[in-house]
């Protein structure tokens, strides 16, 4: 009688998942922590003021209502140089995408100017614009621009070719073409740009008011540091990151609704 | 609605890939155009249907499509071709959207093409949703809704496996039956041009010429007959001894243009 094994499992591993609610827990662990330190003595609050301060000091901006002349200021500046940079990274990213000419010319200036650090025209903006809100929307705009008009041709050159051929054996004109076959196909392609420069525009925002504003987040994050206000200064970064955090929901509701035929 | 092809050649760069293919396509048949891979076949059909300019020779078309029809030379392509953001009713749609019809009409067409392919229950499905067998048939039905005067369909079978092919296969000779299409029909599968054709042209390979045509008389009912089945073995033999050494110097080619 020959002995019988059962076959040793050896498949596991290698299929990370996401657990509810870990996340939630370790979040509060960490700030738990953070706060108990603080509260014994081990952490200086000039340097790190404790989670419940931090807390304290956003309940003071959002009574005196500066709260909202920091945000207000800060998403119209934020939104008015993306939306600008975006339709005109939209407009030239499909010229490139369909057009030879377009193409010859515009990518090579894209190549060029794409890596500057945005940041540097700053100065020139406001030498151009003067050191209101237009030199940092136009200077938004420019961070935002470039990324676009990559990621959008990007999405265009990715359109199935056999799409395209499709659509002209059927004889559809190149409007309906662009229309119904290139948008739609470049589409996650441009939505994935969207969240490269949705980021940008964030950095670019707080930057600019960093340099010059009279309010806004970014100003009132660097003026909280001037004063050695770290609570202020904390708090300032937490409206940061849930502006992020905000942006980053909508982007991801919109690749939802892309998620449905893909 | 006839097709003529009239010393048609193209090249790509040096290559010569058709070399003055003269060739007629009648009202009503459909041929089977096949060869080894590379013979330039799909090329020739793409120069058919206008989608590839040939580098010399030209395309004729003699007489009229009918009234009704909306796209005189339609594609059945061997990837679909399907547009996964629209649902079915809407690939099928699609073709007719730019040509003014009312919603009305389109939507009846639609309904109409559906059914003939038997989708009707799939029309709200999107593409990641159907089998390869169930996403041709939508091709298809897409190419059937402009009620085309020929259709052009490149390798429609070749993408699918074994027991979808001969369903669609059926599904094909049964709609010649009904309705007398024109059509050409691209295939590697000797098979597939056997059941379906009434003329199996054969291309040679670089330079791509027709080497052989075969008129097949047997109707499509009698194919499957043990009558016919010794004849059609025949016919089936003797195109694969004119393509075989060909197809062996296709399979140990070493591609370095692709």
């Amino acid at each position: 009688m020959r002995e019988r094994r059962p076959v040793v499992f050896r498949g596991s591993g290698f299929a990370p998942e996401r657990r509810r609610f870990v996340a939630l827990a370790a979040f509060a662990v960490l700030v738990g922590v953070w706060e108990i330190a603080s509260r014994l003595g081990w952490i200086s609050p000039i340097f790190l003021p404790r989670p419940s301060a931090v807390m304290a000091a956003l309940g003071d901006l959002l009574h005196s209502g500066a709260l909202w002349g920091h945000l207000g200021d800060s998403i119209t500046r934020m939104l008015g140089g993306w939306i600008l940079g975006t339709c005109c990274g939209l407009a030239v990213g499909f010229a490139i995408g369909v057009f030879s000419l377009a193409r010859s010319v515009g990518i090579p200036f894209v190549s060029a100017l794409f890596p500057i650090p945005k940041i540097a025209l700053l100065p020139l903006m406001i030498l151009w614009l003067g050191i209101g809100e237009a030199s940092k929307i136009a200077t938004i705009a420019l961070g935002v621009f470039f990324p676009t008009v990559i990621a959008v041709y990007a999405g265009v050159d990715g359109v199935p070719r056999n799409l395209i051929r499709m659509a002209q054996s059927f004889g559809m004109p190149s409007r309906d073409i662009l229309r119904k076959i290139v948008l739609p196909g470049a589409w996650p392609a441009i939505l994935s740009g969207f969240r490269i420069t949705a980021s940008i525009a964030l950095i670019l925002l707080v930057s600019a008011e960093m340099i010059g504003a009279q309010r806004g987040i970014g100003q009132f994050v660097l003026q909280a540091g001037n004063l050695m206000n770290t609570e202020d200064l904390l708090a300032g970064i937490v409206l940061l990151s849930l502006l992020g955090l905000s942006i980053g929901t909508v982007l991801t509701r919109l690749e939802r609704r892309l998620a449905r035929w893909r | 609605m006839e097709l003529i092809l009239e010393q048609v050649t193209h090249r790509y760069g040096d290559l010569v890939a058709l070399d003055g293919i003269d060739l007629e396509i009648r009202t009503g048949e459909i041929v089977a155009l096949i060869g080894p891979s590379g013979c330039g076949k799909s090329t020739l059909l793409g120069i058919l249907g206008g989608l590839v300019q040939p580098s010399a020779g030209r395309v004729l078309q003699l007489g009229d499509a009918p009234a009704s029809c909306l796209n005189a030379l339609t594609f059945v392509f061997q990837d679909f071709a399907l547009l996964p953001w629209r649902d079915v009713a809407g690939n099928v749609a699609l073709p007719l959207e730019h040509h003014g019809l009312s919603s009305g009409e389109i939507a009846r067409r639609v309904a109409a093409a559906l059914a003939k392919i038997g989708l009707a229950e799939f029309a709200n499905a999107f593409p990641k949703q159907l089998s390869g067998g169930m996403r041709q048939r939508v091709g298809i039905a897409r190419a059937l809704v402009v009620e085309p005067a020929v259709l052009l369909m490149d390798e429609p079978l070749s993408a699918l496996d074994a027991q979808t092919r001969e369903l669609l296969m059926e599904d094909l000779i049964e709609l010649w039956s009904a309705t007398r299409f024109t059509g050409v029909y691209v295939t590697h599968n000797l098979a597939e041009a056997v059941r379906l054709a009434h003329r199996v042209v054969v291309l040679s390979r670089r330079p791509g010429r027709v080497r052989e045509i075969v008129e097949i008389t047997v109707a499509h009912g009698d194919r499957d007959s043990v009558a016919a089945a010794g004849d059609l073995k025949q016919l089936q033999d003797r195109l694969w001894r004119a393509m075989k050494a060909e197809a062996q110097l296709a399979e140990r080619e070493i591609l370095d243009h692709a």
